[in-house]
């Protein structure tokens, strides 16, 4: 499994399998709940606009409807938008956090309801201090509320399936005809310059063409420098091209070698 | 270890692409239920990508270990989950209620005990030097003598209240509410914030008490504050109950759970009694708006007292018997 920063919430389950949450930062966190406060400072508005509409039957109710509505916006606004959104309000959708539960189960409507209310003690004694210095200070970042609702606020978990071309086997690739040196580079390559390149090759396209030609060269240095290649092998290869048959023949397995080698 | 990997993705792509769909409408829809095949073909593909996620060795692609995490931990959460998820059945939630506080009998007669420990100190400190009225109850409306007031607004042939009676209530609505959920949310600091706000609430009560009985005006005294009062007063003690049923399951007296756990298990109760007093409050809201600022002889005193004392005996009654088994 892979390591785990110490920001993150690690999680095993019961199947032997680690997944980890990386953390929302106090700072994302903050520019999330500053979103959140326009937003209900702009609901509270258009609502009371459209109250004000009401005031020919009765200044009175209108100022009651002002009064009660704006008190159900600012509570209910974060309870109601986790509860649909699974544990995200507007800020927290737009800065990519989520409010989950401490044991990765599905957040549950008391819990929401439970952080959202102590908000009123870690916003004091002002902007949120007494929530800050908390989050600064548990292992888990949570504000008083958290800790109380047993929830975390961390980054969304929501990835697509990845594009795996980059490392799906080639017709062609004239370094599986030296089955060695498939071993030599699953042996000495790093797992992390392994990931690096393979994250270059699937967006070298978003690259500006001088930057794309030196991080592929430095790129195809490292993994020359780990074996030696027979000058057949990589022969007319640009640094692009060898860096790109390298990662295959790291996917790749040595049956597939034979097999080509024997064609 | 993957032996082969572009035929290890080949194989497992589509429980993947399966369990992401299967994902994405139970999440589009928690309320629904799943079938038996349903939940064990959930199963199965949870098993099954679990045991994907952990074959992958160290030079997996980054993204796809990533896209299996982000799988395996959100049906980890369907699966594993046994609070059932929330359905309004009206029946249920009005007898959550009163089970909750049933449950917690112990918390709220700390919570009653402290106020009126407040109140007992409110009342002797007013006794003893009245000119600590001015501090302990700084509301520009009782500073005046009460006799003086009472006289006032027997007298008084205007309706003070005209035009203001609905927006009144909307602050005494949430005003009540905010400080009910602050006492419940005090509690986090193992009690401590919730033993202040109910004592100081029992404060100001003992002392207005003090005043108001020694110079004769218990019956205005009861019929002012018993038809709010007798709601109000007793949503803010369950605030104080739930601060303390907070802060017991943060100490963890008496408990081998962990305090996730013993947080865990009080996260319901909490919910319904921070509910039910949010309830009471706008009920209390509109009567002391309504009625608790209209004296004799526009309403009299004992309809007023005895108004306090039904809705006394409804809420004891609803809170004492309501869902039980």
């Amino acid at each position: 499994m892979s390591p785990v920063a110490p920001s993150s919430l690690s999680i095993a389950t019961p199947e032997g399998v680690v997944f980890s949450y990386q953390l929302a930062t106090p700072v994302s966190r903050c520019l999330a709940w500053i979103i959140d406060a326009v937003a209900i400072g702009g609901i509270s508005y258009f609502i009371s606009r459209i109250v004000n509409v009401f005031g020919f039957l009765s200044q009175d109710f209108v100022n009651f409807l002002g009064v009660v509505l704006f008190f159900v916006i600012s509570v209910g606004y974060g309870i109601l938008l986790e509860w649909r959104w699974r544990g995200q309000t507007l800020g927290k959708r737009l800065f990519g956090l989520r409010v989950i539960d401490v044991h990765g189960l599905r957040l549950q409507f008391p819990q929401i309801v439970l952080r959202n209310l102590l908000r009123p003690i870690d916003s004091l004694p002002l902007f949120y201090l007494i929530g800050g210095a908390a989050a600064l200070t548990t292992r888990l970042g949570q504000r008083l509320g958290d800790l109380a609702a047993n929830t975390v606020v961390a980054h969304e978990r929501y990835w697509e399936a990845p594009n795996l071309d980059p490392i799906a086997p080639a017709k062609y690739n004239s370094l599986l005809a030296y089955p060695r040196l498939a071993g030599r580079l699953r042996n000495f390559a790093s797992p992390e310059a392994v990931g690096f390149a393979l994250r270059a090759v699937a967006e070298r396209d978003s690259y500006n063409p001088s930057a794309r030609l030196e991080l592929f060269a430095d790129l195809a240095d490292y993994f020359r420098s780990l074996a030696h290649f027979p000058e057949a092998a990589v022969e007319g290869l640009s640094d692009e091209q060898f860096v790109g048959a390298v990662l295959r023949v790291i996917y790749n397995t040595p049956g597939r070698t034979r097999e080509v080698k024997s064609n | 270890m993957i032996v082969d990997w572009s035929r290890f993705v080949g194989a497992e792509k589509t429980y993947w692409d399966e369990l992401e769909r299967v994902l994405a409408k139970l999440e589009a829809n928690p309320e629904q239920s799943m079938s038996l095949a349903e939940a064990q073909r959930l199963h199965y593909l949870y098993e099954r990508c679990s045991g994907d996620l952990a074959r992958l060795d160290a030079f997996s692609e980054p993204r796809l270990r990533a896209f299996l995490e982000s799988l395996v931990s959100r049906a980890y959460g369907e699966i594993y989950e046994t609070r059932s998820p929330l359905r309004i059945r009206w029946k249920s939630a009005i007898y959550a209620f009163p089970r909750a506080f049933r449950r917690h009998l112990g918390a709220f007669r700390l919570a009653v005990g402290i106020t009126i420990l407040g109140s007992a100190f409110g009342w002797f400190a007013v006794r003893q030097d009245p000119q600590t009225k001015a501090v302990l109850m700084p509301f520009q409306g009782l500073m005046i003598s009460p006799r003086e007031r009472v006289a006032a607004e027997e007298s008084t042939k205007n309706d003070r209240m005209k035009g203001v009676k609905a927006s009144f209530s909307g602050q005494l609505m949430t005003h009540n509410i905010q400080v009910a959920v602050t006492t419940m949310a005090a509690g986090i600091t193992w009690g401590a914030g919730t033993f202040i706000l109910l004592f100081y609430n029992g404060v100001i009560l003992g002392a207005v008490a003090a005043d108001y009985i020694a110079d004769g005006q218990a019956t205005f005294l009861a019929g002012w504050l018993l038809p709010h009062g007798s709601i109000e007063i007793p949503a803010i003690l369950l605030g104080g109950q739930a601060g303390f049923i907070l802060a017991g399951a943060l100490i963890g007296w008496g408990s081998s759970l962990p305090r996730s756990a013993r947080l865990r298990a009080v996260a319901g109760d909490l919910f319904a009694i921070v509910a039910g007093a949010a309830c009471m409050l706008v009920w209390a809201g509109m009567v002391e708006a309504f009625v608790s600022q209209y004296h004799q002889p526009v309403l009299p005193y004992a309809l007023k007292i005895g108004f306090g004392v039904c809705e006394l005996a409804a809420l004891a009654a609803f809170l004492g018997w309501t869902g039980r088994e």
